[in-house]
């Protein structure tokens, strides 16, 4: 037995010495393998007189078995080096910036023109567009501006030829809509339009959207509540707004909305002309005329419609102080929204 | 319209303060614009005379005045031309503070004490005017402050009035909605007849009775021509943005700041016979007050004497008939024009002035004779002259008749949706100057005041009462409306929009109108709509196309250092056929690199496959994909070899994407690559709802193979022979290299195909698979000419 002692004392000093699980194996192997020193002496009982053979059957088993557990404790504990190594060696610099693909974005304008829409769609109104190149019917005459009125001076207006212009204002959609569809409706019409005026507080085109609702007993207190409800909404805050009044030939009363100056809560600053307050928009009770010019009896069927800027809005609702800033698409621009 | 506040409150009963005022004719309304005071701060200034002269010892240009102001007589030095003995000047005593901050001391100058400053208008900041001291009129007191003696304590206000408040468009007109809006009485405003002096008249005929229905005139003959317009008379002027003239000019204009009548003074020696209001006749000319020569037609109304035209009927007069420093006897002429017969022709012939744009507003048809008086008594009190009895021609059936409006009561309430008692309706509307003619059931009838010509309906009314109560003293609620379910609408381009921001494309927004010599080179023949009138000749044209505006915000950010580009817009373009075409359009720019500068990217510059890919996902994101097909595009803006053109099953063109042209790219000055798409959403078929197929339960199995071909030789042809070869298991087949090179002929490329097989029914077996790659082979062999790849 002193041969499987000293064979047990020299596998377990192997074992330890390994750095590899390679090498782990390979001892394994040359000691408990097919060919192995232990399982050699396994195999050589048979040589052993019958009454000894049990006492040192017992002990190589008992040996292999230490050998064994000796072999596992290493192996976990290389398995765990390697492990560690090579957590460390795939360690990165985790403050590199990602990979990444870009994602564009929607102009401010669009972004507007989505919040103001989303509004509106949310109560039940319908989107609707229309013809940027108008005839003159729907852009003036429908609308209760007939040639040589002079609120034809308040549109600085771009001619295509005699009888077509560039659209004004997004109203004609109005016509266009009333036409198509008996009341009772309401409809916002969004789009871009053209007015012959550029300096710094206009570009030659810009964004509307004008809303319309028609039904039976619709009145200026629903207009009022109405366009009070959507600038709260669209400014997301308990905006004071005012009414004021003011003369567009398709509306009947007509008004002009301001709110509380978004610059100054109203005490007075360079934006708001010290006024303490901001024109956001007209709006109005339809014109008989107009209702007329459709074929809707103004007798039974009234409505209201309003008309705002979307850039104004835009602008007001994120501080840009430079409306051309909205068309030069300088992506260094675009890329904040 | 600007105005001294001073003078608006001469015609009311009670002071109003400034901001009250603003505030209370902003929310009528009357928008006020601005507030500047009438005169720039200073004190210490008085009524100065000069007393006596003497020129300076020591100098030339300086002479030496005795000036008395409120204490005893001063010596000044001054270097006024005009200062002469007895004029009275602005007279800054010692200790008083000028507008720029100056204060005036007792200094020496060359040697001679001076005490005080005698100052010019420009001085004092009522003027830009500093040629010598500004002359006051001997009637003012001397000694009494400045600011009171030429009431510079005023506020100017501007207010900017809507085409419909041509009443307002005067100081009586302002005065009467402020007495209303303010609750303060109106002063009555006594004019009183001129007695005519002489018996001289002109003749009036009319001739177009529609365009003028009534015309008042009359002769004022031996006015004093050295004769001064009062300071007074010019400060409200000034303070209402009009120079000073002539005492006849400056007359009727105040008249028609005054009560809101344009008037004309004719020189009288230039009329020949008598007046005619007509119209133009072929081949006649004007030269109005402007020096500008008009050619008249049968459209033009004229005031015109027996021989020729002598004046624009309410524009302007003729340059022939004008009063000058000679005038002693003249016509005043003080006449009805209706408003279209002035407000087509003024804009026609690019005019606007004080008299057209009241007119074309409406002028109060009752005003000729009263206006004509004020203004014969005003001239003659600074002009002196005797004043000939007053003429007036009219032609009764066109006058304007006083508008009759019936309003109910429950009308008022439905569209305001407010109780507004009836009795306050009345007391709103009788304030404004209507009368109550009678009361129907449920409402009344009124007569409108001359003066109002925006009041012809009901709703003109009840708008009046809503004005006058008070807009935000209204109620505010929400419209009870029914409630609509609708089956959600999915709009293309808000997909597509969502498409590319998804890929990094960034929206822009360009002008609908861009320049022609952009649409020429990436155009061609679809030159868009040209508009008439535009801002600037790069602005002229409406674009048949959304590229000429990409490829300028692409040029705007390469110019500023931004080089890599991802632009798309949506929007409608444009073209000559009948309707102007208008269709919905989509287009997209990539420049640049491809992926945004990292460690972590190899640096590769966009490509046409780039912009492919991005093609094919937008036409699957609609899933309109298999309805699209694209071949090989002749596009003028576009490389021939890299670019297509995308039509639908009929033929009809879809779209063209590709590489923008390298002669074009010159011609615009790129100096890096572009690709460009667009898409004709209006046209674009679209999938309806889609169907789908069970993934397969069973395992597919993949082969790889590489081709040698022609380079000749479309990716397509080679697909379409391998799908018909492979039968029914080929699920999927992907193009994974292409190569041409070192160990290829020259004319020849490589292609490597991975062909996935499976079926929806069984396990494929081995002998399935390689039945079906060898078809492959062999028909790819046959068909094209190809031999597999070191094969």
């Amino acid at each position: 037995m002193d041969n499987l002692e000293t064979i047990v004392a020299q596998a377990c000093a192997a074992v330890d010495r390994t750095e590899t699980l390679a090498a782990l194996e390979a001892e394994r192997v040359h000691y408990l393998g097919k060919k192995g020193a232990l399982t050699a002496l396994l195999q050589g009982l048979g040589q052993l007189p019958p009454d000894q053979r049990r006492a040192a059957g017992a002990g190589i088993n008992a040996a292999k078995n230490e050998l064994q557990a000796r072999i596992e404790a290493r192996r976990q504990q290389l398995a765990a080096a390697e492990l560690e190594r090579r957590l460390a060696a795939e360690t990165l610099d985790v403050t590199l910036p990602g990979s990444r693909v870009d994602v564009g974005g929607l102009h401010p304008i669009t972004r507007t023109l989505r919040r103001i829409e989303e509004i509106f769609v949310s109560a039940g109104y319908r989107v609707e567009e229309g013809p940027e190149i108008e005839d003159d019917y729907h852009n003036f005459e429908a609308l209760n501006i007939p040639a040589h009125h002079p609120a034809r001076a308040m549109h600085d207006t771009f001619y295509v030829d005699e009888a077509h212009v560039l659209r004004t204002h997004t109203s004609p959609v109005q016509i266009r809509t009333l036409e198509r569809r008996a009341p009772p409706l309401r409809i916002i019409c969004p789009g871009r339009v053209y007015r012959c005026d550029s300096d710094l507080t206009h570009t030659p085109m810009f964004h509307q959207v004008e809303g319309l609702v028609v039904d039976r007993e619709i009145s200026f207190a629903h207009l009022r509540g109405t366009v009070d409800q959507f600038l709260k909404a669209f400014f997301g805050s308990d905006l004071p707004v005012r009414f004021r009044p003011s003369y567009f030939p398709f509306t009947e009363p007509s008004a002009e909305v301001d709110i509380q100056c978004t610059q100054c809560s109203g005490t007075g600053c360079r934006v708001c002309k010290q006024s303490g307050w901001l024109e956001v928009m007209g709006c109005g009770m339809v014109h008989p005329n107009v209702l007329g010019h459709c074929g809707v009896d103004a007798e039974q069927f009234s409505g209201f419609a309003f008309g705002m800027g979307v850039e104004r809005l835009a602008m007001l609702r994120h501080g840009i102080g430079d409306l051309r800033l909205f068309f030069e698409n300088d992506l260094r621009f675009l890329q904040q929204f | 319209m600007k105005f001294s506040k001073r003078w608006l409150m001469q015609h009311l009963d009670a002071e109003i303060g400034t901001a009250e005022l603003v505030e209370r004719l902003t929310m009528a309304g009357l928008e006020v614009d601005g507030v500047e005071p009438a005169c720039a701060g200073f004190s210490g200034v008085v009524v100065g005379e000069i007393e006596a002269v003497e020129p300076h010892p020591d100098a030339d240009q300086l002479r030496v005045c005795r000036v008395r102001g409120s204490g005893a007589v001063q010596q000044v030095v001054c270097g006024a031309p005009n200062a002469v003995q007895n004029l009275k000047a602005p007279f800054a005593e010692p200790g008083a503070r000028l507008p720029d901050g100056l204060t005036i001391a007792a200094v020496k100058l060359r040697g001679v004490e001076s005490s005080g400053m005698l100052c010019s208008a420009a001085e004092l900041g009522l003027s830009a005017d500093h040629q010598g001291l500004l002359e006051l009129d001997p009637a003012l007191v001397t000694g009494t402050g400045l600011r009171a003696a030429l009431d510079l304590d005023d506020d100017i206000i501007e207010v900017d009035l809507t085409p419909n408040r041509g009443d307002c468009l005067s100081i009586r007109g302002l005065a009467r909605e402020t007495a209303v809006v303010t609750g303060t009485a109106l002063r009555d405003l006594p004019i009183v007849p001129v007695a005519p002096e002489i018996e001289d008249r002109l003749p009036i005929r009319l001739r177009a009775g529609a365009a003028c229905p009534r015309y008042a005139g009359r002769v004022v003959r031996g006015i004093d021509p050295g004769a001064r317009t009062p300071q007074w008379l010019q400060e409200r002027l000034r303070r209402a943005g009009i120079r000073t003239i002539h005492p006849v000019v400056d007359v009727t204009n105040y008249v028609m700041l005054e009560l809101g009548q344009p008037l004309h003074g004719f020189d009288l020696g230039r009329i020949q016979g008598g007046i005619e209001v007509r119209l133009g006749l072929p081949e006649e000319r004007l030269e109005l007050l402007d020096g500008t020569e008009i050619a008249l037609d049968a459209e033009t109304l004229v005031i015109a004497d027996d021989s020729r035209p002598l004046a624009l009927a309410g524009i302007m007069g003729g340059n022939d008939s004008g009063v000058d420093e000679a005038t002693r006897d003249i016509f005043l002429e003080s006449a009805h024009f209706a408003p279209l017969a002035i407000a087509g022709k003024a804009r026609q012939l690019g005019l606007h002035t004080d008299s057209s744009h009241r007119f074309e507003r409406g002028v109060d048809p009752e005003l000729p004779r009263l206006a004509l008086e004020r203004a014969t008594a005003l001239l003659l009190e600074i002009a002196g002259g005797r004043a000939g009895p007053v003429e007036i021609a009219e032609s009764p059936e066109h006058l304007p008749t006083a508008a009759q409006i019936s309003l109910r009561s429950a009308r008022v309430t439905q569209l305001l949706g407010a109780e507004i008692p009836g009795p306050r309706v009345r007391e709103i509307l009788l304030s404004l100057g209507l009368a109550q003619l009678a009361e129907i059931p449920g409402g009344w009838t009124f007569r409108v005041p001359s003066w109002r010509f925006d009041l012809s309906i009901e709703a003109d009314l009840i708008e009046e009462v809503a004005r006058i109560q008070g807009y935000n003293q209204l109620p505010a609620i929400m419209p009870a409306l029914a409630p609509e379910l609708r089956t959600p609408r999915t709009s293309p381009v808000e997909e597509l929009r969502a498409a590319l921001v998804h890929r990094g494309y960034r929206e822009a927004i360009t002008y609908s109108f861009v320049p022609p010599e952009i649409v020429a080179v990436v155009c061609g023949d679809d030159a868009g709509v040209a508009v008439a009138n535009p801002i600037s000749a790069a602005m002229s044209v409406m674009r048949p196309s959304l590229w000429p505006g990409l490829l300028l915000a692409a040029r705007h950010n390469l110019n500023r250092q931004v080089g890599r580009l991802r632009l798309f817009e949506t929007g409608l373009r444009f073209s000559g056929e009948a309707g102007f075409g208008q269709r919905q359009t989509l287009a997209a720019l990539i420049s640049g690199d491809r992926d945004p500068e990292s460690w972590a990217n190899p640096r590769r510059r966009v490509d046409f496959y780039a912009l492919k890919g991005d093609l094919e996902a937008l036409l699957e994101t609609l899933g309109s994909a298999a309805l699209v097909t694209a071949e090989r595009a002749d596009h003028r803006a576009l490389h021939p070899g890299q670019s297509l053109r995308l039509a639908d099953a009929t033929g009809c063109c879809l779209g063209y994407a590709g590489a923008l042209h390298p002669a074009v790219a010159r011609e615009l000055e790129f100096d890096q690559q572009v690709f460009l798409l667009e898409l004709f959403l209006d046209r674009l078929p679209l999938a309806g709802d889609q169907g789908f197929s069970v993934p397969s339960r069973f395992p597919a199995v993949r082969r790889d193979i590489a081709v040698v071909v022609p380079v000749e030789t479309l990716a397509e042809e080679l697909l379409a022979v391998v799908r018909r070869a492979a039968g029914e298991i080929l699920a999927e087949v992907r193009i994974f290299d292409v190569y041409q090179g070192e160990g290829l002929e020259n004319n020849k490329k490589s292609i490597a195909i991975g062909l996935t097989f499976q079926d929806d029914e069984r396990t494929l077996r081995d002998s399935d698979v390689q039945a079906a790659e060898g078809a492959v082979v062999e028909m790819l062999a046959s068909e094209l000419g190809a031999r597999l790849r070191g094969g």
